[in-house]
């Protein structure tokens, strides 16, 4: 027995039209400044306003955000008493509203107590709306959240059932304006979580099929989406593809690249999708000398190999290199210009973080320690797996 | 050799696999937390068991089967049916996707437990070595 947890979608052009259906009296929008900066709260608020909610916004929130933000944002929504809770942005202010809208539902847990192992009650003071802003958390339909700890610097991972979205709005017209690096980098993270969604031990039928087709989007539309910013078909089919990734990797969990990878955003501050997606052709070759079957059989689904086996599962993590390389993308922690001497004082840190991230317990193929360290080193170096 | 579960010798000889295991002990090195399990009663088991383990720094300890929840003080009790505990043993059900369904119910600190996923894992990765003989089968 598993089970599938999904907002409501409403995705395509225009699909922020359906705030006017929303009714309330207060929303507090979550962001950050530079959404805030580039305008792209403001269709947001308009039509918020123009059903006659009163809005306050609340802007603070940082990249990987931290755990004292989301308490300050829990205080203002007490203040506030907000019936919706509005994220705009990226993975970050998104993550940071679901814990802001736990946070005020139930004052009385600690951030990280949120987990998927209590019943939290939620829906009693408010409902959570999210606008994704870039194509590729898929935090606006999952129930996870990511939140980093500054006292240790390292990333936490929470989240229940509970706190998936009401309501999400798939709006490619929100992400038609990312730059070219954003783009590209947010581009691979929706790929890391479509491949890892179907690999992981937790894989469901109700999620390979979605996994499987954000895959294959985003081998095919990335690139353009990068390479021409304006092309519309290409930013709507990388906006799709990153909420299908989300609803697939929501249910099934993601895996090894993100439990390195969120080592390396907390610890050596590299931007999320960059760093998982450096990590994960080298966690594929890993998986593939002893559970390659997974990997082998999506590479076949969307057309990357025919090969079984570890050949197979190889040759899809050489497709990853080689569409990271095509879009001008690091494959490496040192392409990522992370020094040397900067990566060898931080192992010791990225191998106990990754190993203790909730991420890994859902990998095929479970790594010890020493063989993490070597995964970390290789992936510094840009040296395929061969163990 | 197999042991019965649940029994004294079961519990004793988890104990000695995860004494064994390096992966347990260097995932578990700073983990101070004792663990009870109940098993159940349904209908292929009658009776309520409690297994107590021991558990800190890495290594566990003691273990024993006790009459009663009582005698001894865990920090965390895993509580489900018999046959549920079975599904755990034989690998059929992951028990952290049992506990997401509340298939079992674990009570204690949950902030410091998420904290040492892969111990956790290489506890149930040991159960699953331990060669069990399940009564009325």
């Amino acid at each position: 027995m598993w089970t599938f947890v999904s907002p409501r979608i409403v995705f395509g052009e225009d699909a922020l039209d359906s705030l006017s259906e929303i009714r309330g009296k207060r929303a507090l929008i979550v962001t950050d400044p530079d959404i805030l900066r580039l305008g792209l709260a403001a269709p947001v608020i308009e039509r918020l306003s123009a059903s006659g909610f009163e809005t306050q916004i609340f802007s603070d929130v940082e990249a990987n955000p931290e755990i004292p933000t989301v308490l300050r944002g829990a205080e203002l929504a007490m203040e506030f008493e907000p019936d919706w809770i509005v994220a705009v942005g990226g993975g970050s202010p998104l993550d940071a509203a679901k814990a802001i809208w736990v946070l005020y539902e139930r004052p009385d847990l600690q951030p990280a107590e949120i987990s998927p192992f209590i019943d939290l009650g939620l829906r009693k003071k408010a409902r959570l709306i999210t606008v994704p802003t870039t194509s590729g958390t898929g935090a606006d339909v999952t129930w996870a959240i990511v939140l980093s700890d500054p006292i240790e610097k390292r990333k936490v991972g929470l989240g229940n059932w509970e706190n998936v979205p009401d309501l999400a709005l798939v709006d490619p017209a929100m992400a038609a304006g990312m730059p070219k690096q954003l783009t590209a980098d947010t581009g691979l993270d929706a790929l890391t979580h479509a491949i890892e969604g179907y690999t992981s031990t937790w894989h469901t039928d109700m999620t390979d099929g979605l996994c499987a087709h954000a895959a294959a989007d985003v081998f095919e539309f990335l690139l353009r989406a990068v390479a021409d910013g304006t092309d519309m078909e290409a930013r709507t089919r990388m906006h799709h593809a990153a909420t299908s990734a989300g609803l697939g990797f929501g249910n099934s969990m993601a895996s090894m690249a993100h439990a390195m990878g969120h080592a390396l955003g907390a610890t050596l501050g590299l931007p999320h999708g960059r760093a998982v997606s450096i990590c994960l052709p080298y966690t594929l070759e890993f998986i593939a000398r002893q559970a390659p079957e997974r990997a082998a059989q999506l590479a076949h689904r969307i057309g990357v190999s025919s090969a079984d086996g570890e050949g197979g599962a190889r040759t899809l993590a050489q497709a990853v290199r080689d569409l990271t390389r095509r879009i001008d993308n690091p494959l490496s922690l040192s392409e990522a210009d992370i020094s040397k001497d900067r990566f060898e004082a931080s192992l010791d840190k990225l191998v106990a973080d990754a190993e203790n991230d909730t991420q890994m317990i859902t990998s095929s193929r479970s790594p010890s320690s020493q063989e993490l360290r070597k995964l970390f080193e290789a992936a510094y170096e840009g040296h395929s797996i061969g163990f | 050799m197999s042991y019965r579960f649940p029994s004294d010798e079961w519990i004793k000889e988890l104990t000695r696999l995860l004494n064994e295991s390096e992966s347990y002990a260097s995932s578990a090195q700073n983990w101070e937390g004792d663990f009870m399990f109940e098993i159940q009663p349904d209908e292929a088991f009658a009776d309520t068991a409690y297994l107590f383990l021991g558990l800190y720094h890495g290594k566990s300890p003691d273990a024993a089967l006790l009459a009663s929840s009582d005698e001894r003080e865990a920090a965390y009790c895993v509580s489900a049916p018999y046959g549920t505990w079975r599904k755990v043993i034989d690998g059929a059900l992951d028990p952290i996707q049992g506990m997401m369904m509340r298939k079992l119910k674990l009570k204690g600190d949950l902030m410091k437990i998420m904290r040492y996923p892969k111990a956790a894992k290489e506890i149930v990765s040991c159960c699953a070595l331990v060669p069990t003989e399940w009564p009325g089968t």
